[in-house]
């Protein structure tokens, strides 16, 4: 069919956000009334995946239990297993407590302790004085933190008349000079198909994750990678693609979370025989191990025949001994989920769960002031930033700790907003941009339009997802992961035959989902390269052929580069260390 | 499995005269959500079908819609909740822009004329946060649940009436700072919603309250509003 007519539109701001979850908003915060900003977001702002976050967000407040930012640095570092840049780290925890109570003063309303300061419950992975016992660290609104972070920021920024462009779908970012500087982004309006220029010295690219490679995941149907992917198709590397978290407890099949918080409440895990299994794995933390150990422990003993339910296929999260009470005050968000989706309560039934895609570690690199780096010496790219789960510092290495994503998309989008602000002031703005700026979009939309291929979407993701699931999720080998880039092939060739059947501008999701699957094909593909060139096993990064973690070789960090030839070459990005020395991961 | 008829107000101003009802044929599992139904037949069947959603799980508020005559969140009904026959249609008293799309402009509008944000006075000077009590966070608890769905505020006749009625949400999303104990801001909000088009627009025909999908006691939340007007 022939294309329809795109107008294009052109906006000129001194800095343009691209994404409006908690890293995006709270960049947008920061840059109100400083310089004139743009919010980009595919979706209404409120809809960001930081809302579904339920956990908390950690801060050594010491509120309640002893506790210092020290303490919490060393317990990300440990957590990420070594490959964590420790002065990030450092960085994030001790700016955690100013950030929170930041949080507070703009009107998140956390639960209090009975003296009416904000109250903290235990997470995985975080202990008192490095690993002595679990710690109360983490800051929470009942099991709906993220919801709150996520509204009270956007309260926020239409309390300073931040301007939004909502359904606003980035597709491009513009460079331009030698060597070369951001000038501006390219935007798909959903309402009318048409395509928006925004011409602009600085971008912030903070657009989540991308979950939705594989099959069982935690994450929206809309985390597909935009901002990793379409930044990868200009010649952007990717740090650490190979490290993805598998939240332990999401519920069986559906892959809906269940928030840690269960297990902070003192909910455990439990196997066909009603063990507590992690006391094997983990024997001081048990059910509060990080989150990569706990997944794996699982699925082993799914692989030992002690997995529950006629197929063996799932583990139990036990909350029936908790008091009621706690229940409802503490759980009620995850009670309602496993009353709707699974027809049970928490409260007198085991609960089926299954490790669940749920958190990238890697992504687009950036140094801690959340500049957008290029290699490993650390070369930006003049007004180019990404921030939140998008971006890799890195403070998460190989595995992140529940309630350090909150943290970090704050802490990290202030961060972006602060210096954004510095950038544009020290003036010297790119030449605004013309309708050149768009056509490679333009081509790649029409592209899918006019093909009169008949490969489907849907058909093609599919098939993605169950591949990555079943060779490239928890467990890994050299042959699992050649499979899956086999396979990657194949996809990418039934890719090319995509026609789009929807004729219509205005909604046109279809068209926007065929973007979409490209841009996951394409991040998939560097996960693959990373994880089959990873010869150890780290965090989140299992290899049932190189079980061990290798310090002396590995403990660097990935850069995967796309050639103009679209083959994929693997760069390094140095580990920055500090005083935590490398120690065997044991809880 | 089981079988079902999904019947669907379709309407594409690009190219159709009118809103019409389409009609599919499928099968779900009982744990399938109608949302998956949803995508079943825009994925496999119908491309042209388009429909907000994201998180899926009831926590972005994306896929409000009318299900058998009443509003719900299309990633909570449960298949197994429905008869053979499901008729759906796009949110009412919102402009359709294209088969399950609306115009949610006017209700974010609605929602931002009622400021909110946290209006407080300045932080405390011990550089920590502001002491709130159990009792008085727990106050406002049940307002700061609302994802901003539209069901209530279009499920409301007062709202369906058209008129300058800010509706349920936009109430709710007041309350949750009228009833904060570190709001100040408690005389300015009254301005706003001790009017007609506030909160005495509200009729108390509880359909907000059967709406939302997050079981927020609105109806109770907005004679809180009106019962402040008298002791405040």
């Amino acid at each position: 069919m022939t294309a329809p007519p795109r107008r294009i539109h052109h906006h000129r701001f001194d800095a343009v956000i691209v994404g409006a979850g908690g890293a995006g908003l709270r960049a947008a915060i920061e840059t109100a009334g400083k310089c004139r900003t743009a919010v980009l977001s595919k979706l209404h702002p409120t809809r960001s995946h930081t809302g579904a976050a339920q956990g908390g967000m950690c801060a050594a407040l010491a509120n309640v239990e002893e506790d210092s930012w020290e303490w919490h640095a060393f317990d990300t570092v440990k957590g990420g297993d070594f490959l964590v840049d420790q002065p990030a780290a450092e960085i994030m925890c001790r700016e955690a407590v100013d950030a929170v109570v930041e949080l507070e003063h703009l009107g998140l309303p956390f639960n209090r302790t009975p003296d009416g300061r904000i109250d903290q419950r235990r997470f995985g992975g975080h202990t008192r004085n490095h690993g002595e016992a679990p710690v109360k660290r983490a800051c929470y609104a009942a099991d709906r933190t993220g919801h709150l972070i996520l509204h009270t920021l956007y309260q926020q920024c239409l309390a300073r008349d931040v301007v939004f462009f909502d359904e606003f779908q980035v597709l491009d970012a513009v460079f331009e000079g030698t060597p070369r500087r951001l000038a501006g982004v390219v935007a798909y309006e959903l309402a009318s198909g048409d395509l928006h220029v925004f011409s602009a010295s600085a971008a912030l690219f903070a657009t989540g994750g991308f979950g939705r490679m594989f099959k069982v995941s935690s994450n929206a149907h809309t985390l597909t990678g935009d901002g990793p992917a379409l930044l990868w198709r200009r010649g952007i590397p990717l740090q650490d693609m190979e490290f993805f978290q598998f939240h332990p407890t999401g519920i069986h099949k559906l892959g809906i979370l269940l928030s840690e918080a269960a297990r902070g409440e003192g909910g455990i895990l439990r196997n066909r025989d009603g063990e507590r299994f992690m006391e094997r794995y983990a024997p001081t933390v048990k059910d509060l191990a990080p989150r990569d150990m706990v997944s794996r422990a699982m699925l082993s003993e799914i692989r030992q025949s002690k997995g529950c339910g006629p197929e063996g296929d799932h583990l139990h999260l036990d909350l029936t001994h908790l008091p009621a009470e706690q229940i409802d005050e503490k759980l009620p968000d995850i009670t309602e989920f496993v009353k709707t989706y699974l027809g049970l309560d928490t409260k007198t039934d085991l609960i089926p769960i299954a490790p669940t895609a749920h958190y990238a570690m890697g992504g687009i690199p950036t140094n801690v002031d959340t500049e957008v780096v290029i290699d490993g010496l650390g070369t930006t790219i003049p007004g180019l930033y990404a921030a939140g789960e998008c971006a890799c510092v890195s403070v998460h290495g190989a595995n992140r700790l529940g309630t350090n994503s909150l943290l970090d998309i704050v802490v990290f989008g202030r961060r972006a907003g602060a210096r954004m602000v510095k950038f544009v002031a020290q003036g010297d703005a790119p030449p605004p941009l013309d309708d050149r700026a768009a056509a490679a979009t333009v081509a790649a939309l029409n592209a899918l339009v006019t093909s009169p291929g008949t490969e489907n979407v849907a058909a093609i993701r599919s098939d993605l997802q169950a591949e990555m699931t079943m060779n490239a999720s928890v467990f890994r080998t050299q042959e699992s992961l050649d499979h899956a880039l086999g396979v990657l092939r194949t996809l990418r060739q039934r890719y090319d035959d995509v026609g789009v059947a929807d004729p219509s501008r205005a909604f046109n999701y279809e068209l926007t989902e065929a973007m979409e699957l490209g841009y996951l094909l394409d991040l998939a593909e560097a996960l693959l390269v990373a994880a089959a060139a990873r010869t150890e096993s780290r965090g989140a990064h299992f290899r049932d052929d190189f079980p061990k973690r290798d310090d002396e070789q590995w403990r660097i960090h990935s850069l995967a580069v796309r050639g103009a030839d679209t083959s994929i070459t693997l760069a390094e990005r140095p580990v920055v260390g500090g005083s935590y020395l490398p120690v065997e991961r044991k809880y | 499995m089981a079988d079902y008829r999904i019947e669907i107000r379709r309407f594409d101003p690009e190219r159709d005269e009118a809103p019409h009802w389409e009609s599919y044929a499928v099968s779900a599992e009982p744990g399938d959500r109608l949302l998956d139904v949803l995508h079943q037949i825009k994925w496999y069947r119908d491309s042209t079908l388009s429909f907000r959603r994201s998180c899926a799980h009831g926590v972005c508020g994306s896929d409000a819609m009318v299900i058998n005559g009443a509003n719900a969140l299309a990633c909570t009904v449960m298949m197994s909740d429905l008869g053979p026959r499901v008729r759906i249609e796009p949110l009412r008293g919102l402009p359709v822009k294209r088969d399950l799309v609306v115009d949610m402009e006017p209700f974010y509008e609605q929602y931002r004329s009622v400021k909110p944000w946290l209006r407080a006075g300045p932080p405390p000077s011990s550089g920590r946060e502001r002491v709130q009590s159990p009792p008085d966070r727990a106050r406002f608890d049940d307002t700061t649940k609302c994802i901003l769905c539209a069901a209530c505020t279009t499920s409301c006749p007062v709202f369906w009436g058209g008129g300058s009625y800010i509706g349920p949400a936009a109430i709710v999303g007041a309350h949750r700072f009228l009833f904060d104990s570190r709001d100040e801001a408690g005389a300015e909000r009254m301005e706003i919603l001790d009017s007609r088009s506030g909160a005495w627009g509200c009729r108390t025909a509880f359909n907000c309250t059967e709406a939302c999908p997050r079981g927020i006691k609105v109806t109770e939340a907005i004679a809180q509003v009106k019962r402040r007007r008298f002791s405040p």
